[in-house]
């Protein structure tokens, strides 16, 4: 297990190496001259050269690279004497629309998105495993049908229209949950002004991720039925409740867990609709904006975390499957 | 309780197992399936009855009603399939869906076909197995495990107390194979039935998994229903042997009857499309001429009539007309055809002599 880990971390590290250097690359070779980015429209050359020094953008793209991997490690420094600024470590560049470093923006933006994934996630495995159980439970009668309509409903509507409708009747129309609220708090110490903040976004986001997961997790259990290693357990004389629950549920929520995994680390990249129709100043809403402004470094910034995210949560779900499936032990 | 077969001279205090009058059909949208139609059956003590029958002849579909595990909203059994529990008995089709279930594992068992994927990949045999005993003996853990050790002894697994934490994966296939025995013998069934158990081995195992369950049938008079489409496994331990064809029994006798004195015609090709060690380099495998029918729509009259070669030897029309009864006139041998039993032997030894 620990060789196991060690090695998947040695392999997420460079693959990570790998993302950031195309990430790199991509914008290096895209015919923008950073630093002419960084002055608006009255702008003249001093400026531009100033600041194409400053920010390092005069070297070449391979030392611009290696101070970028040297910022994470060391942190770095802008320019000199009275328009010196530092980023500390771990430093992922430095916006200068913004005049902010990276790192803090994201330190800024990531609890928000956190916070909206995690719960969202939770929300709709219940929903949308639980549903999907009942469905395969009682297959071909009225609970399956009823959740079927669930998951029509909940796939057919996008989550800009089920995001407007909730924030419309809930906050607007009845007034349930007051609009605009003081902005973020934590769960620790308003945890009613948390849930107020974050439940609709999470119905949102979990409405469309649940149906999906109604109807694959209902997929998966009814597979899993079929197996021939059931039909033992229930020629052992097992009760149908054990044999769903002792046999049937192991394997076939192993299937689930990949995929919410991966659901999760795309929603840390951006739930950049939902967070634009509740006004979360989250990752999302940062990339959507960082893009807008051709806020070069933010945008490396969230595509490595993106990334990052996602071979985070395959290591996590290989794991998993190793405690799992003893097929795959390690 | 009235016998089943005439002439079998059975007694339903001697008999484990009585199915009668099976029947099992499974509506789809295309109508509905008849898998199993009048099947009559009985199973003793110690004996070995075989139903063998190509593939979709309904032997699975019957073994696991007998077992109580067919879907009940997707099947349709109508007859009776009684099981002597102790004093009682116990009707599989019409008693209540928790009788049935008490009785699984405990008086009825079964081994399935493949091995490979029949266990649980995620458990390790040791529990799957207590689970077994644990059903039936709620709260018995240590014992559980002692039993679980003691029946993977028997069943040739070596070094049992160490192998009890394996998992299946950490199993070949004949070991499985052993091992799914010994998950059937946990609660000492008096009925054991072993769907297709050595299908998926290579022959030498087949022949040790035989012996296997010959010495384990001995050890506790077990009666086993053995479900195969092979002949030589039938050869080897089978006493009585039913032949399915279409869902309906065609032939029922002791083995050697069927072998050596076949009264249908279904039997009769059954025998001869068994490849010989004597053929020549130039003889060709013999097989019967046809598909076997759709179960939807059976023929009306005999299902074999279509692919019947001996159907001019019948009264004319007769097997299109109705499907003969299970008749016979030695004991216990009983089969259907339209043909008069007295000119069946001599009608199949001349065909045989022209096929050969």
């Amino acid at each position: 297990m620990f060789t196991f880990v060690s090695r998947r971390l040695f392999y997420a590290a460079i693959t990570l190496l790998i993302v950031s250097m195309a990430v790199y690359a991509i914008f290096a070779l895209l015919p923008f001259d950073p630093a002419a980015l960084t002055c608006g429209q009255h702008c003249n050359k001093i400026v531009i050269e100033a600041n194409r020094h400053r920010l390092g953008y005069d070297k070449s793209i391979w030392d611009q690279y290696w101070l970028f991997l040297h910022g994470i490690f060391a942190g770095r420094n802008y320019g000199t004497g009275s328009i010196a600024f530092n980023c500390p470590a771990p430093a992922l560049g430095y916006s200068y629309n913004e005049n902010k470093c990276v790192t803090q923006m994201l330190a800024d933006t990531l609890p928000i998105t956190l916070n909206l994934a995690i719960g969202a996630l939770i929300l709709w495995l219940i929903i949308g495993v639980g549903l999907g159980i009942i469905a395969a439970r009682f297959k071909g009668r009225w609970p399956d049908t009823a959740s079927t309509i669930f998951v029509l409903l909940g796939t057919s509507l996008p989550v800009f229209v089920t995001g407007l409708f909730l924030l419309i009747w809930i906050t607007i129309r009845w007034n349930i949950i007051p609009l605009n609220l003081s902005g973020y708090v934590s769960l620790f110490s308003n945890p009613f002004g948390y849930l107020q903040y974050f439940i609709l976004p999470w119905i949102t986001l979990a409405i469309s991720f649940a149906a999906l997961y109604t109807r694959f997790t209902r997929a998966s259990i009814l597979e899993t039925l079929g197996e021939d290693y059931i039909r033992t357990a229930r020629a052992k004389g097992l009760s149908e409740k054990k044999v769903l629950r002792i046999h049937t549920f192991r394997a076939a929520l192993a299937p689930i867990v990949t995929m919410a995994s991966l659901d999760f680390a795309g929603l840390i990249g951006g739930a950049i609709l939902t967070e634009t129709i509740f006004n979360l100043p989250g990752v999302g809403q940062l990339t959507l904006r960082s893009v807008y402004e051709f806020d070069l470094p933010v945008v490396v910034a969230t595509t490595i975390l993106a990334a990052g995210v996602v071979i985070i949560m395959n290591l996590i779900v290989d794991m998993f499957y190793a405690v799992l499936d003893p097929r795959v032990r390690l | 309780m009235p016998c089943l077969i005439q002439g079998l001279g059975c007694n339903s205090l001697e008999n484990l197992l009585e199915i009668k009058d099976l029947r099992v059909s499974f509506p789809t949208d295309d109508g509905d399936v008849h898998a199993v139609d009048n099947l009559s059956l009985s199973l003793k003590a110690g004996e070995t009855v075989a139903i063998v029958g190509e593939s979709g002849s309904g032997k699975t579909v019957t073994s696991l009603s007998v077992m109580g595990l067919h879907n009940l909203r997707s099947a349709k059994l109508s007859g009776s399939i009684l099981i002597a529990d102790g004093d009682g008995t116990v009707d599989v089709v019409s008693d209540d869906q928790e009788k049935v279930r008490n009785l699984r594992g405990r008086v009825v068992s079964m081994i399935f076909q493949d091995p490979m994927s029949s266990l649980h990949p995620y458990f390790k045999i040791g529990n799957q197995l207590a689970e077994g005993y644990l059903v039936h003996n709620p709260g018995k853990k240590a014992e559980a495990k002692a039993r679980a050790i003691e029946m993977l002894d028997l069943v040739g697994i070596p070094e049992p107390d160490k192998r009890v934490n394996d998992f299946p994966h950490q199993f070949s296939g004949g070991m499985r194979q052993r091992v799914m025995i010994a998950m059937a013998l946990m609660n000492t069934p008096k009925i054991l039935i072993a769907d297709e158990p050595t299908t998926a081995l290579d022959v030498t195992v087949q022949a040790q998994i035989l012996t296997l369950m010959q010495k384990i049938q001995k050890e506790f008079n077990m009666g086993i229903l053995l479900i195969t489409h092979d002949l030589g496994v039938v050869a080897q331990v089978a006493d009585r042997v039913s032949v399915m064809y279409a869902g309906n029994i065609v032939e029922q006798g002791s083995a050697e009857d069927i072998f050596y004195r076949p009264m249908a015609p279904y039997t009769v090709g059954l025998l001869q499309s068994v490849p010989k060690i004597s053929y020549g380099k130039k003889e060709r495998l013999i097989s019967i001429g046809g598909q076997p029918p759709s179960l939807i729509n059976l023929p009306s009259g005999c299902a074999f009539a279509p692919r019947c070669t001996y159907i001019k030897s019948a009264p004319a029309g007769s097997c299109d007309a109705s499907l003969p009864n299970l008749t016979g006139v030695t004991a216990g041998h009983v089969s259907r055809c339209h043909i008069p039993e007295a000119q069946r032997p001599a009608i199949f030894a001349h065909n045989q002599e022209r096929a050969n």
